[in-house]
């Protein structure tokens, strides 16, 4: 039998409620591959055994009595931006280091109530700024993945959700909360060679989610198949009266959705996403996905969406606008980090100097900027404009096609001291991703391959607002015809 | 003739616009559920939203909008069914969440307008430029520690409504009789307490000075006035000083100033060029405010009514002086205890009584409508005891003060201390007889011409009988019994 951890989230439901398996024993494997190989990944921040093993017990006795829910006894990462109650979240920054919130977000209360056991507080990029996971104040993440024959090269596992892709790839846990503000939940899961989706804006409450960005931010979960980030979504979605932005709307099954295959289905194939010097096995990748959805009974279109070229500098003028105000309450008064100070300016000062890392200075910098007076028409306004024409771009496609499929990135993952000082080389990795945040549409990505070092490459499934249901549906087809198996070389019982 | 302020150049006129801070009546805060008591212990009115915690959302407070929506159909001014809210970013150790929730571009309210009633009886109307939703900040305490400040978070997030008026003011006595308005309006629609000491009726005044004929020159703002009276004096001392500058040569630079009430002169607070820049932008956490206008028309259809349409239907329909009905109507409370003492009785009987001699005991006691020892039901039974003749008017007067002191009903006044006028037509003749009996010469001087006596004879008459008999019946049967 294969170790407990190399099972799917769906197959360790099954063999939880037919009581194959203790619940347990299941978050005992987990923990104890998290001390093996946490040392070296750092894909934790907090781990969090006594917790886990409490809530594994509860989950086991609810088995026992027959009332399981859907995620009974499922150990899980929590992305260290969600609040947990009594348990400390630092958005993997020193500002919040020592901050532990008397509140739990409403995705993790979604999943403490459907049973979920927490394993710990999965590591960023600092309040969630980064495509590569090296902006992390608790140090780096290291990918599971190496590339052919280089086992000592350490690559990052992408960002801002690293921790959280590299748990679940090394088998780590068995699905991860995540969160998407250009491309931090697409982008880590195909650097490291899973699955993860960044739900319709308002799908997911933001409650309780230290925000980046708000109108961008959407958190969604990742994990190693299409049908265990349905089963996540499904528990973590749905309506919330504390999050103004959230969405009324039932929450379908999105299990079931995997299942119902692409037969008729029109795949729209966007030229512009088609980049100058994109690598060819970017390329071929695409067209093999092409040819896939193609054999599984859906046709293929060519769509424009001409706007795209503008989309990487709006997001980066529009989500560092927000972050400068929404970072405005690390100030060293209430919470978090205090450097006293001669008076309350320099009190701010040093706090915040010492606080948040370069790259959060950056972008704080960068949102002031493109505010202030002066400036607002030119940036702001003008990134808001786009930001409507990339929208339109998507509504006019809709009338075309029932999806759309993209590369997730431009490359595989990179090595930890490649692009690090380029910070513009850096936002190039969101590329294809930005444009499903701008427009507020649901967004996954799928392992689909390797490139030629073996490192795995992701498609990118884009669907209509709050269709969620058909992103599953052609994430899963791409998935059982690309029948990845490949594992990552670090991972639990290798 | 208007108001000016003689200058060594001449008279010059003063424009001023106010910026009005309302706190809106309501249970909890404009985006949290927090209580917003006054006076409550420090930091014990404050959700983590307030407190600007990591993940902290806002959710619009429906009844906040309502209580806007009210004040602004109360200001004869335009609903906005689609407005925004924006953020107004600075750093501060009371504003939590390093920014204040507000709408600067779209407002709830559009413009309006409001009229004044000036002491002279000259009417003029005021335009309302906007009003607009916004949380308040929270209170920074200097004065608990020697070197900390101590922060006080229960007004953070409290809801106010800041209404801006037109330039349209040119006294002192003009913004104050705005200032008085605005607030009786508020008080009416029950939208704001208008308690100035407070803090939930704040004034940022805007004033500048020019000479007859020209256009705008640059205006100061006195911040955070807290009285009408200092607004009034603000105004006047800060139109002083700029004529004082203009007329040494100077210029009035565009600035934020402070009203100092114990030596009546205002000084700078921070220069346009230490002006803050707000960063204003959207608040991505709030979805633009829609509201039906179907709604807009229920809260119409339910607004009391309002104190110039009070006015009018008391001059109107009671036959009120213009000064009485304004007297009435200055305080909804006030209006609302006339109008039980006035109910299914004469209306201008009432109207005196409540104004004149009702007044004068809560003077005298120091008390007012609010905490009034008379109730408005016994008020109104006194009145029908002096109709039904059972009291004359001067023994009402005498049993009005004893219910304001005591705050029994008049009934038991009267017949715990015998106060009933007498009536009786054979009791009264037979004093009137005895009077006449030991004044035989006095009746003879006034049968001989001397008509002045006849005073003399009701008061003799009236000391007889302690001040009881009915004034009517003692004058007519005097006049039979003398003639």
């Amino acid at each position: 039998m294969n170790a407990l951890t190399d099972l799917t989230l769906a197959e360790a439901r099954a063999a939880l409620v037919k009581r194959d398996v203790s619940a347990v024993e299941l978050t005992q494997s987990f923990l104890t591959a998290i001390e093996a190989l946490n040392p070296r990944l750092n894909a934790y921040i907090t781990v969090t055994p006594e917790q886990a093993l409490a809530q594994a017990h509860a989950a086991e006795a609810a088995l026992a009595r027959g009332e399981a829910r859907p995620l009974t006894g499922i150990p899980l990462a929590i992305k260290d931006l969600f609040c947990t109650a009594g348990i400390r979240t630092t958005a993997a920054s020193r500002i919040l280091g020592n901050f532990v919130p008397p509140y739990e977000s409403t995705v993790t209360a979604n999943l403490l109530r459907d049973g979920a056991v927490f394993l710990g507080k999965a590591n960023l990029d600092e309040f969630a700024m980064g495509s590569s996971n090296a902006n992390s104040a608790f140090g780096g993440v290291e990918n599971p993945w190496h590339r052919e024959g280089e086992p000592d090269t350490a690559l990052v596992p992408g960002g801002s959700s690293g921790g959280s892709a590299a748990a679940v790839a090394a088998r780590l846990a068995l699905g991860a909360t995540a969160t998407d503000t250009g491309g931090s939940i697409r982008q880590p899961a195909a650097f490291c060679g899973i699955a993860g989706i960044k739900p319709t804006y308002g799908r997911v409450s933001r409650f309780g989610i230290v925000a980046f960005a708000s109108s961008l931010d959407q958190a969604g979960p990742v994990a190693r198949t299409v049908e265990d980030c349905a089963i996540l979504l499904g528990s973590m979605a749905g309506f919330d009266a504390r999050d103004s932005t959230s969405a009324d709307l039932p929450v379908p099954d999105f299990a079931a959705a995997c299942a119902r295959g692409v037969k008729g289905l029109r795949i729209g194939i966007p030229k512009e996403y088609r980049l100058d010097g994109m690598a060819t096995e970017i390329e071929a990748l695409w067209q093999q996905g092409i040819a896939w959805l193609r054999d599984a009974g859906a046709t293929t279109v060519e769509i424009s969406l001409p706007h795209t070229k503008y989309a990487l500098p709006t997001y980066y003028i529009v989500a560092p606008a927000e972050a400068s105000s929404n970072l405005a309450r690390y100030d060293g008064v209430r919470f978090g980090l205090r450097e006293e100070g001669e008076d309350l300016k320099d009190l701010y000062e040093r706090t915040r100097r010492a606080g948040f890392g370069e790259e959060v200075r950056r972008r704080i910098l960068i949102g002031t900027y493109v505010l202030s007076a002066g400036y607002y028409d030119a940036y702001y306004l003008k990134a808001q404009r786009v930001r409507a024409l990339i929208k339109r771009d998507f509504d006019e496609a809709w009338g075309k096609v029932d999806a759309i499929l993209t590369p997730a990135t431009p490359s595989a993952a990179f090595g930890r001291d490649e692009k690090q000082n380029d910070p513009v080389a850096m936002y190039l990795n969101d590329v294809f991703t930005v444009t499903a945040n701008l427009a507020g549409i649901p967004g996954l990505s799928v392992p689909a391959g390797l490139d030629a070092k073996g490192l795995p490459l992701g498609l990118q499934v884009l669907g209509r607002p709050f269709d969620e249901e058909t992103v599953f549906a052609v994430g899963h087809a791409i998935e059982r015809a690309a029948r990845f198996t490949a594992t990552p070389s670090l991972r639990a019982a290798a | 003739m208007s108001y000016t302020l003689e200058g060594a150049t001449g008279p010059w006129e003063v424009v001023i616009g106010l910026e009005v801070h309302a706190q809106i009546t309501s249970q909890a805060k404009l985006f949290s559920g927090a209580a917003t008591e006054f006076g409550a212990e420090p930091n014990s009115q404050v959700s983590f939203v307030d407190a600007g915690f990591p993940g902290m959302l806002p959710v619009i407070n429906g009844e906040c909008v309502a209580q806007a929506v009210r004040t602004g159909l109360g200001l004869n001014a335009k609903v906005n069914l689609w407005s925004r809210f924006d953020r107004k970013n600075y750093f501060y150790a009371d504003l939590p969440q390093g920014y204040q929730i507000s709408q600067f571009e779209f407002p709830v309210i559009g413009t309006g307008e409001i009229e004044i009633t000036l002491a002279d009886g000259s009417v003029k109307n005021i335009g309302i430029t906007r009003l607009h939703l916004e949380q308040d900040a929270g209170k920074s305490l200097h004065d608990q520690h020697p070197s900390k400040s101590y922060i006080d978070l229960n007004r953070s997030g409290v809801a106010l409504m800041e209404i801006v008026s037109e330039p349209d003011l040119r006294s002192p006595e003009e913004a104050g009789a705005y200032l008085t308005k605005l607030r009786q309006i508020l008080r009416y629609l029950g939208t704001c307490d208008g308690n100035m000491e407070q803090g939930s009726l704040r004034a940022d005044v805007n004033v500048s000075v020019r000479k007859a004929g020209e256009g705008f020159r640059t205006r100061c703002e006195v911040k955070n006035v807290n009285s009408i009276r200092y607004v009034m004096q603000a105004v006047e001392a800060e139109a002083r000083r700029q004529i004082e500058v203009w007329e040494e040569g100077g210029e009035v630079v565009q600035e934020t100033r402070l009203f100092d009430t114990s030596r009546g002169v205002t000084r700078s607070m921070r220069s346009k060029e230490d002006a803050h820049d707000y960063r204003y932008f959207p608040d991505p956490d709030l979805p633009p405010l829609v509201i039906e206008a179907a709604w807009v028309e229920q809260l119409k259809a339910a607004l009391p009514e309002l104190p110039d349409a009070r006015r009018a239907r008391y001059v109107g329909e009671y036959g009120l002086t213009p000064y009485d009905a304004h007297v009435l109507t200055l305080e909804k409370e006030t209006a609302a205890f006339y109008e039980t003492v006035a109910k299914g009785r004469d209306p201008k009987v009432a109207a005196n009584w409540v104004t004149g001699d009702f007044f004068a005991g809560l003077n005298r006691t120091g008390r007012s409508i609010a905490n009034s020892p008379v109730s408005a039901g016994d008020l109104g039974a006194l009145l029908d005891l002096l109709k039904d003749n059972t009291l004359s008017g001067k023994l009402a007067k005498e049993v009005l003060e004893v219910m304001v002191d005591t705050g029994r009903p008049p009934a038991e006044i009267v017949e715990q201390r015998g106060m009933r006028q007498v009536t009786d037509t054979g009791a009264i003749e037979a004093v009137i007889d005895d009077v006449m009996a030991r004044n035989a010469d006095k009746v003879a001087e006034y049968r001989g011409g001397k008509d002045k006596l006849f005073g003399f004879f009701v008061g003799q008459t009236m000391k007889a009988m302690q001040g009881k008999g009915n004034p009517t019946l003692v004058n007519d049967l005097l006049k039979r019994k003398l003639g």
